[in-house]
């Protein structure tokens, strides 16, 4: 393969394979990013509620030109619209809603994650980096299931996937499943379990581009075409 | 008789001394009290501990407060955003503080201090650096953090209407922290767009009831904070 050749899955198709696995009914709070678009993806027939930590359950797509409302935006600072029978609530029953458990997905960025589950998603750590968490430590630690979404390698092509995180964690042993342009990879018991790769990517060019323990399809699961 | 109405954003924060903890709402430039800042930006007083999701962004409301040096330390979550360049260069060059805040943990901080709760645990920043200075328990198997409730001599907020007895109703997402702040502060100035007599809201609409808020100014067409950015306005 030269370098110039696209491997994997684009950033839609990312979003679009992750839509996938959201079951109809879920409650979901989406991630800034590539996780905002899950929700043009989810498959038709499934009824999925999106919750937006800065007060609103029951979001919608962008609103058309010059119809939205400055003071209508989702936990990206853009503007959004509420589908019917959305509600809007104050900052600290928001954080309920998650902190207690009654989010059940969480879709999100990472800058690592550890074969163990660890998730660094907030900050690089360097001298000069303003700290900012916003949410994210707060999402992690209280809805059921998190699921990340990230390209596999960093735009330097080193791993994103790793044994232990070096960057500051957002919080310990929390990621159930990973999205990448290469795989759709679990943490399962202290390793990365691939459960399906992407069309044209083989097990060993995963491999090649993760640092922490990496396991293939089990046998008894089909790969998916 | 009850009538919390004063005359002008600048009488309502006239009482607000150096060195003063205020909470200012809004989450970007939703729900943000731009007016009321401005009126704190005239007034003068400096040494500020602020209270805010965010930092503000270009030279106008809370990014003004900051550059003009009024803030000796910010409590928010996420001091990073667009057009957020006044708060990064102050924080570098050591001129304001940072108390970095889960935005979960810091809406509950101030839940609590409103309700009289002097701490709480939470999951949150369990084994991050965050957690760095914090109690720790173990309760049913999990790790929690000690965090302390919050309160301030002040809070700031913005509404879309308010009956003169201080009951408030907020438009959309711009909700967001003020009514936990009303709670939390020992007075609670409010700028709304409209006023309206006891009676003229459904009280089983009501956000914020009245006993949470002390002073209502009317600004009945607030300045949005994106606009001025994009218009290059820097305050005053």
């Amino acid at each position: 393969m030269t370098d110039t050749e696209v491997v994997g899955l684009t950033r839609s198709e990312m979003a679009a394979r992750a839509a996938l696995d959201i079951p109809d009914g879920a409650y979901v709070n989406l991630g800034i990013g590539i996780p905002e678009m899950v929700a043009g993806y989810v498959p038709e027939g499934r009824e999925v509620i999106y919750h937006t930590e800065n007060g609103l359950l029951g979001m919608g797509p962008s609103p058309e030109e010059g119809t939205g409302d400055p003071e209508l935006i989702n936990a990206g600072k853009r503007q959004v619209t509420a589908i019917d029978g959305a509600s809007f609530f104050h900052h600290a029953d928001s954080f309920v809603m998650i902190r207690g458990g009654h989010i059940d997905l969480c879709v999100l960025g990472a800058l690592q994650v550890a074969q163990n589950g660890d998730l660094a998603n907030w900050s690089t750590g360097g001298p000069d980096a303003i700290p900012a968490v916003g949410g994210a430590m707060d999402l992690v630690a209280g809805v059921k299931t998190i699921h990340v979404i990230t390209q596999h390698t960093t735009r330097a092509g080193e791993p994103k996937l790793v044994g232990a995180c070096t960057y500051p964690l957002t919080s310990p042993g929390v990621v159930d499943r990973i999205y990448t342009d290469l795989a759709v990879i679990d943490v399962v018991d202290d390793a990365f379990q691939v459960v399906e790769l992407s069309p044209g990517v083989n097990f060993d060019y995963v491999k090649e581009h993760t640092a922490g323990e990496l396991l293939p399809i089990p046998p008894d699961v089909l790969e998916v075409e | 008789m009850i009538d919390k109405r004063v005359t002008s954003a600048d009488d309502a924060v006239a009482d607000i001394v150096d060195g003063a903890t205020v909470m200012v709402g809004g989450f970007g430039e939703a729900g943000s009290p731009i007016e009321l800042i401005h009126a704190l930006i005239d007034q003068g007083s400096t040494g500020l501990t602020v209270v805010n999701n965010n930092t503000g962004s270009g030279e106008v409301g809370l990014a003004a407060l900051i550059k003009a040096g009024r803030v000796a330390k910010m409590i928010c979550s996420y001091p990073r955003t667009a057009n957020s360049t006044v708060f990064p260069e102050l924080y570098r060059s050591g001129k304001t503080a940072l108390d970095l805040v889960p935005q979960g943990t810091l809406a509950e901080r101030i839940r609590a201090g409103g309700a009289g709760i002097p701490a709480f645990y939470t999951a949150t920043s369990v084994g991050t650096p965050l957690e760095e200075g914090k109690e720790r328990r173990t309760i049913e198997g999990r790790d929690y953090v000690l965090e302390y409730g919050l309160t301030a001599d002040f809070a700031l907020i913005k509404c879309v209407r308010a009956d003169y007895h201080g009951n408030l109703v907020f438009n959309k997402t711009a909700r967001n922290f003020a009514p936990v702040m009303a709670t939390a502060a020992r007075t609670t100035i409010v700028q709304t767009v409209e006023v309206v007599s006891p009676g003229g809201l459904d009280p089983e609409c009501v956000v914020t009831p009245g006993i949470f808020v002390d002073r209502i100014v009317t600004v009945s067409d607030p300045a949005l904070e994106s606009e001025l950015v994009a218009q290059g306005v820097s305050y005053p």
